[in-house]
């Protein structure tokens, strides 16, 4: 059997490695709270939304949810879903938030914004489905501020990266 | 001045990413308020045995003796606190808890069958299990 593979698929295929590569590297960096995390797999998401479309970006970023949890053996756990329903909301919030004015809101307010998606969907989940306890409520401005510095940090690095790759003219 | 111009231009952070990253700050800063405050009491429920002994304000200074199976257990309210003074009980547990003064908190004395309990606006959960 033969699958036909466009130029368009080898692009998504590379930056979506490079993404799991970051996923990788996140992951067996120490936490001080489950959860709190920088992110950096969603500078990849961040770059190639604005480098290529939003299609693009949601491949990758899917892809990376998907390939990382099979590497790492989390499949199907909670850690999975977790993950996937953060970059869902993410993506969501990404695909509203690229229709903002380009001339005022940057790579940063993207980064932020999908980091408080991504934050708010786990939380959601976690609330809903692993822990039902209205103890969570105390952990809340402390996982926002975590997806505020983040996202700030990450949107900046997607600022500089976009400018230190200007788009090839091909 | 204009060195500190040139970094926030090189930071590329424009003008909406900076009333967004502020829109954030002050929700995060508001999560912080609304879930991380701790509420004073006002009211302080002093039990005795299986029954309420007595619902008292804390806006007052004043030290009851109060009895129970071992003896009288002395109690002082002030300044918005109430303590376990002294108590006929062997550990002292409920004395060395010390001064209460945050809405859910409690002290109790099992052998003499005392305890405190202070009250808010809104009762929070005094226990919690999963």
């Amino acid at each position: 059997m033969q699958i036909n593979t466009t130029l368009d698929d080898h692009r998504v295929a590379k930056l979506a490695a490079l993404a799991i590569g970051l996923h990788l590297l996140e992951s067996i960096m120490p936490s001080p709270l489950p959860g709190v995390k920088p992110g950096i797999a969603n500078i990849v998401t961040l770059f190639v939304l604005y480098r290529f479309d939003f299609a693009t970006a949601a491949w990758v970023s899917l892809l990376r949810v998907f390939a990382t949890s099979l590497l790492l053996g989390n499949f199907l756990s909670p850690t999975f879903a977790l993950s996937l329903g953060g970059a869902i909301m993410s993506l969501g919030v990404l695909g509203l938030a690229q229709y903002l004015p380009r001339p005022y809101f940057g790579p940063v307010s993207l980064s932020i914004l999908a980091a408080f998606a991504h934050m708010i969907g786990q939380l959601m989940l976690v609330r809903l489905w692993l822990i039902p306890h209205a103890g969570l409520a105390y952990l809340v401005p402390l996982f926002m501020a975590a997806a505020l510095l983040f996202g700030l940090i990450n949107g900046i690095v997607t600022s500089h990266l976009l400018a230190a790759y200007p788009k090839p003219a091909d | 001045m204009k060195a500190l111009f040139n970094h926030l231009k090189f930071s590329r952070i424009l003008i909406g990413d900076w009333i967004l990253f502020f829109a954030a700050l002050l929700l995060v800063i508001f999560l912080f308020k609304t879930y991380w405050h701790v509420e004073s009491a006002t009211k302080l429920q002093i039990r005795q045995g299986d029954k309420i002994y007595s619902t008292l304000s804390l806006n007052q200074s004043r030290t009851l003796l109060i009895h129970g199976p071992l003896g009288d257990t002395k109690i002082s309210i002030q300044n918005g606190q109430v303590r376990f003074v002294s108590s006929p009980c062997r550990n002292q547990y409920c004395v060395h808890q010390g001064w209460l003064r945050h809405s859910g908190q409690v002290a109790i004395c099992l052998p003499n069958q005392i305890s405190l309990e202070l009250l808010g606006a809104d009762k929070p959960f005094d226990s919690l299990n999963y």
